[in-house]
């Protein structure tokens, strides 16, 4: 499989590839890993006429802290994301996530970048992003600007980004220090997307869950954060009712595809479950 | 569409040619460079089989573009033996331990696993699991690609392989 022919450019700056990626139009895509766009062009699902490959351009790698944030350059690879000790101690639940992301080779290739501006609603990412509250770096030829990554995702592969925009970086609120974090993923078979997941960050305060954010993953064509079944468990410790009232409370918002991974009941139920498990190992994790 | 020139290091020797954008890494490798060590698979970034080790980092060469790889360093399959043509600790220990059957995930399973243990050397037996999980095997269930992985391993840390109690 041979993906149709296009046009390839290599800019060295941010400004230089939003300047092409403006000029070109509808015409370009930006190229990060290439590992969603580049199977798209093989199957001529995808036909742009020019790729700008972001791979030359300084400053969009690399992990950093600013105060009380983490902020992520979008090239940076989930390989690198792994080998952090940075996100290891900070935002555990990514080093997590990243390790149930695809396989060892595409890991060394795809982008946190890619993975949360794509808008697939099969990337994990993305309803991580959200339970931590970060938000995006978006630049173009008019400036930059700050979106939240609750406000970013409009639908499958729709999202905030305006023609010629690119994100150029992911900045994370550290969660508090001793806080409990899990994600569950269900998925089929190594390197497959989620048939259904749910990410968890909560706070604990005396025996009792203090905060809790609550994301799912494919369960909607979007990213979804299940306020609701979070609510559900401020307060509590966490007993086997609260667990079922959680469960239901997201069951209620998931309106997944029916897929290969399942009909839609099936997605809805083990996205229950997902949330369940996410929670539970989410609190025997946090320090009261 | 025109072609670009690219140079690459393959196996320590320095290659060139023309390419269209559209080139993939594999193709380039196969056709151009005619090293047709590194199978073409599934083509859709599962199965592994086009493996090659890029700038210090195992990808599968069907999703990479040739002029990505432009003055990159690349290893594959045909590189990996000794200086001198010996077997390599883990073209051994997949002769040995019987670690193929048909032999086409091999070259992938080979560079993969090389990476593998330069990043780490006494990597477990769920490490290599983990860490061989983007390279498909249709034939040996990857009992003896795993035990082929530990005897290299165990070769390349200057002990004795000792295998697992069944």
């Amino acid at each position: 499989m041979i993906p149709g022919p296009f046009n390839y450019h290599r800019p060295a700056t941010v400004a230089d590839a939003v300047k092409l990626l403006a000029s070109l139009g509808d015409d370009a895509r930006p190229l990060a890993g290439g590992h969603s766009l580049v199977p798209m062009m093989k199957l001529r699902l995808a036909t742009p006429e020019h790729l700008v490959d972001l791979h030359g351009v300084e400053g969009l790698k690399g992990i950093r802290r600013d105060g009380n944030r983490i902020v992520i350059g979008a090239m940076t690879t989930q390989h690198e994301l792994l080998a952090s000790d940075e996100i290891a101690r900070s935002a555990p639940i990514l080093h997590e996530a990243a390790l149930l992301i695809a396989d060892p080779q595409v890991r060394y290739r795809g982008t946190i970048g890619g993975n949360v501006a794509n808008g697939d609603p099969g990337n994990d990412m993305p309803a991580l992003m959200m339970t931590l509250g970060a938000s995006y770096r978006l630049e173009g030829s008019s400036g930059a600007r700050d979106v939240a990554a609750s406000e970013f995702y409009q639908g499958a592969y729709f999202t905030a980004l305006e023609p010629g925009e690119l994100l150029t970086s992911i900045s994370i609120p550290a969660p508090a220090a001793g806080h409990g974090y899990a994600y569950e993923k269900l998925k089929r078979k190594v390197g497959d997307y989620a048939t259904a997941a749910a990410a968890v960050v909560l706070t604990m305060a005396s025996g009792k869950v203090a905060t809790c954010t609550i994301g799912l993953t494919n369960l909607a064509e979007t990213p979804l954060s299940a306020e609701d079944a979070a609510r559900a468990v401020i307060g509590t410790g966490l007993d086997a009712a609260t667990l079922k009232k959680a469960a239901a409370a997201a069951e209620a918002i998931m309106s997944p595809a029916a897929d290969a991974r399942g009909p839609v009941e099936y997605r809805k139920h083990v996205g229950g479950i997902m949330v369940t498990r996410a929670l539970t190992r989410a609190f025997a994790r946090a320090s009261s | 569409m025109a072609k670009t020139h690219v140079t690459m290091k393959v196996n320590g020797a320095e290659v060139e040619g023309l390419v269209e954008p559209r080139t993939l890494l594999v193709h380039f490798i196969r056709e151009n460079l005619q090293m047709t060590g590194t199978h073409i698979g599934c083509e859709t970034t599962h199965c592994g089989a086009c493996t090659v080790d890029l700038d210090g980092m195992s990808v599968k060469s069907c999703t990479v573009f040739a002029v990505q790889a432009d003055g990159s360093e690349i290893t594959t399959i045909e590189g990996v033996a000794n200086a001198d043509g010996s077997l390599s600790a883990l073209q051994e220990g997949f002769r040995m331990m019987h670690g193929l059957q048909c032999g086409f995930c091999t070259p992938g399973m080979i560079v993969r696993a090389q990476r593998l243990l330069m990043e780490n050397p006494s990597s477990t037996e769920a490490e290599i699991r983990m860490g061989i999980s983007g390279n498909l095997c249709r034939c040996t269930g990857y009992q003896n690609i795993v035990r082929a992985i530990q005897y290299a391993a165990a070769k390349i840390n200057g002990v004795e392989f000792q295998e697992a109690a069944e």
